[in-house]
């Protein structure tokens, strides 16, 4: 077992929400007249969780409870949603910022790189610039002066680099950035997003650098939303969210865990618990209670055949009487992108749609043609200008199959017909 | 990457906790970066007249348009005394000591402000930036003095007023006061301008009307003595009035003057280490 060389010990991070100057000098003063009566930090205890979605309360965690240890050589990829709290991590490894509470404890020179180029002058050509942004970065001048041919090689600008940088492109200075960075020889190295820039030769470049650096048994740690760099790159991986380590282990698990969410609790059809993760713009008026997926044959499925309608039978609970709703199931792809979706006001179909108080069922049928493949679905119900009543994302998973027939390259879904099932007439187009 | 609560016998290089002893000066980090020291100095020096046609030329151009403005308002239109002195000298030995240590105030005063961008991104220890103003500013004055000594061996042999005596020997002393008490003030300046701007509108104009304070523009004699006391309370009087005696023979030796300058710049270097070493940890979210 190789060493440990970084070690993250219940690390939190409290940010104060909202505009820092109003009222500060008030909590400065009563957050002192605390200490001085020897009491806890009063503003310490009421951080929420860090939800972005949801309002309340000024101070906020971004960071809770941050467990985890790094081993030697080791690459180890930071993923999670916007919010997620990854960037504030990498601020207190890279030291920008100190931990509200616990302790990070590191072997070696730690070197960050959340931005590439940090501290260029304009006035100073490119050479001087590489002096100056490697001392930044921590390396010395006999270290930059023995790797300065190397690195002006690397960034491509060898032309330009007795010229002020103020007169470079933003891509090259870019590259000049990387090149730097590229170059640092710290024994744990940390990257933010910084591949996202630059053109796709020059990531790759990139790319194939890093794995270089971390051949020599170096320790990275990356954070990008980019799955591809992460497979590609880190053996492992963490998962945040809101602020908490959701998750660590082989990067593939983890990467599928974070683009899938937790497969038995949220992908499965059937009842849905009134206290799911819903959108409601009208509040707490109709609820999605139960839905599931039949095919042709009526039998209850999670997988179709190309080209085969599917029938969704809906339930929906609501406390008052809504005329003129309209019902919506969409696909989504593998990325969460919302590829297609079928509406009960489709103009193939315009049904008019009333719920009633109580239990309401609908069969809504839709005929299919999307391609081979695994889509996860969301459902609305909306008014007439398209507020949600309720709406869920991510629910349930279907696969479409091709059992033989002939792969065709366009996919579109659209309604057959919508039946509320309550009353007694029943349309079908 | 597993969690383990093994006993933690093992040496680490780098610990980041929520505190940190503050009186720390971290001299064996400031060695370390002292080539960024050096890299920021250059830059500073180097990027301040890029592009200009004078270029260094303006180091001294700007105390001598003001020796002159002053010889002419205050030497011969309010017709302040200079203690007999050459208008000339009276004023620019005043004016090259008064600049270097405003210049340092005013420029590390806004370090943390005008640095956040790339505080945000990385670290390095935050007081190399305001020790690189002091020196990039040491530098300056190096430049302006050398015209002051220009001026000085002008008049010694053409007129005979100017008497130096041995505590011009002193003047090394009085350079490092002056950058401890201007980077310890900048030090505290900064830290508290990061949540709070009030104190940087203060410092731009505050710093210019204490010069009215200090003998730079008079001879601290002529001043009537109900004001002889808040001149001295300046920290900057002690100096100016030991410079102009040592190398002018200008006054007396302001022996209390120079207790109080050494007195007051270490109690605000450590006040200002205290207080920086405090804020550069976190200020990036309250900046």
């Amino acid at each position: 077992m190789s060493e440990v060389v970084l070690k993250i010990e219940n690390v939190s991070k409290q940010y104060r929400l909202g505009l820092v100057g109003t009222g500060t000098l008030s909590h400065d003063l009563n957050r002192w007249w605390n200490r001085l009566l020897g009491k806890e930090d009063p503003y310490l205890k009421i951080g929420s969780v860090n939800d972005r979605t949801t309002e309340g309360g000024d101070y906020v965690w971004a960071l809770r409870d941050i467990n985890f240890e790094v081993k030697k050589g080791e690459i180890i990829g930071v993923i999670g949603k916007n919010g997620a709290g990854k960037s504030t991590l990498l601020k207190l490894l890279s030291q920008v910022t100190g931990p509200t509470e616990g302790t990070i404890k590191a072997k070696g020179r730690v070197a960050a790189l959340l931005e590439v180029g940090t501290g260029f002058h304009p006035e100073l050509t490119g050479r001087e610039n590489i002096y100056l942004n490697g001392a930044i970065l921590g390396m010395n001048k006999p270290e930059i002066a023995s790797k300065i041919d190397e690195i002006i090689e690397f960034s491509g600008v060898a032309k330009y680099v007795d010229t002020p940088v103020k007169r470079y492109s933003s891509g090259m200075m870019v590259r000049l950035g990387f090149a730097v960075a590229a170059h640092l020889e710290p024994e744990i190295l940390i990257v933010d997003e910084v591949l996202a820039v630059g053109d796709s030769e020059f990531q790759k470049k990139c790319i194939e650098k890093m794995k270089d650096v971390a051949g020599k048994g170096r320790t990275i740690i990356f954070v990008s939303h980019n799955m591809i760099a992460i497979n590609n790159l880190c053996e492992k991986a963490i998962l945040m969210e809101n602020g908490q380590i959701v998750s660590t282990g082989e990067t593939n698990a983890i990467v599928d865990l974070y683009l899938h969410g937790e497969k038995d609790d949220n992908f499965s059809f059937g009842k849905i618990a009134k206290d799911a993760k819903r959108h409601q713009y009208h509040k707490n008026l109709a609820y999605f209670s139960k839905i599931e997926v039949f095919n042709q044959s009526n039998l209850k499925v999670d997988t179709l055949r190309f080209h085969e309608p599917a029938q969704f039978k809906i339930e929906v609970d609501s406390s008052v009487e809504l005329k003129d709703v309209i019902i919506i199931a969409g696909f989504m792809n593998d990325d969460h992108e919302r590829i297609t979706y079928s509406a009960s006001n489709d103009s193939f179909n315009n049904q008019i749609v009333n719920i009633s108080q109580g239990e309401n069922k609908f069969d809504f049928t839709i005929n299919q043609q999307l391609l081979p493949g695994e889509y996860s679905m969301y459902f609305s119900i909306l008014d007439k200008e398209g507020y949600p009543y309720d709406s869920i994302n991510y629910y349930g998973n279907i696969k479409v199959e091709n059992f033989g027939a002939k792969d065709e390259k366009y996919f579109w879904v659209r309604p057959i017909g919508l039946t509320n099932t309550n009353s007694a007439f029943k349309t079908t187009i | 990457m597993s969690l383990t609560n093994e006993v933690d016998d093992q040496q680490w290089d780098l610990t980041i906790t929520s505190s940190k002893s503050l009186l720390s000066l971290n001299l064996e980090a400031i060695w370390r970066y002292r080539d960024l020291l050096v890299l920021f100095v250059r830059r500073d020096f180097v990027a301040t007249y890029k592009q200009t046609i004078l270029g260094p030329l303006w180091f001294f151009i700007q105390p001598i348009f003001t020796t002159i403005i002053f010889t002419i308002v205050f030497g011969n239109i309010a017709q302040i005394s200079t203690d007999g002195m050459p208008k000339a000298l009276f004023y620019l030995s005043g004016i090259t000591l008064w600049n270097y240590f405003s210049d340092c105030v005013t420029k590390t005063s806004n370090t943390f402000v005008a640095n956040q961008n790339i505080f945000g991104k990385v670290y390095f220890p935050r007081i190399i930036v305001p020790l690189s103003a002091i020196i990039t500013n040491l530098l300056k004055f190096g430049v302006q003095f050398a015209l002051f000594l220009g001026f000085y061996v002008y008049y010694f042999f053409t007129s005979d007023v100017i008497i130096p005596n041995y505590s011009i020997l002193l003047f090394p002393i009085f350079v490092i006061i002056m950058a401890t008490m201007s980077l310890g003030l900048g030090m505290i300046i900064t830290s508290l301008t990061t949540k709070y701007r009030d104190l940087s509108f203060l410092v731009g104009f505050g710093i210019q009307l204490l010069m009215y304070a200090s003998p730079v523009i008079y001879p601290v004699g002529s001043v009537p003595e109900k004001y002889q006391f808040f001149i001295a309370l300046n920290p900057m009087s002690g100096i100016i009035n030991n410079f102009k005696y040592g190398w002018l023979g200008s006054g007396n030796f302001d022996l209390f003057g120079l207790c109080y300058a050494v007195g007051f710049s270490v109690m605000i270097f450590v006040l200002g280490t205290l207080i920086f070493n405090k804020v550069e940890k976190s200020f990036i979210d309250t900046v």
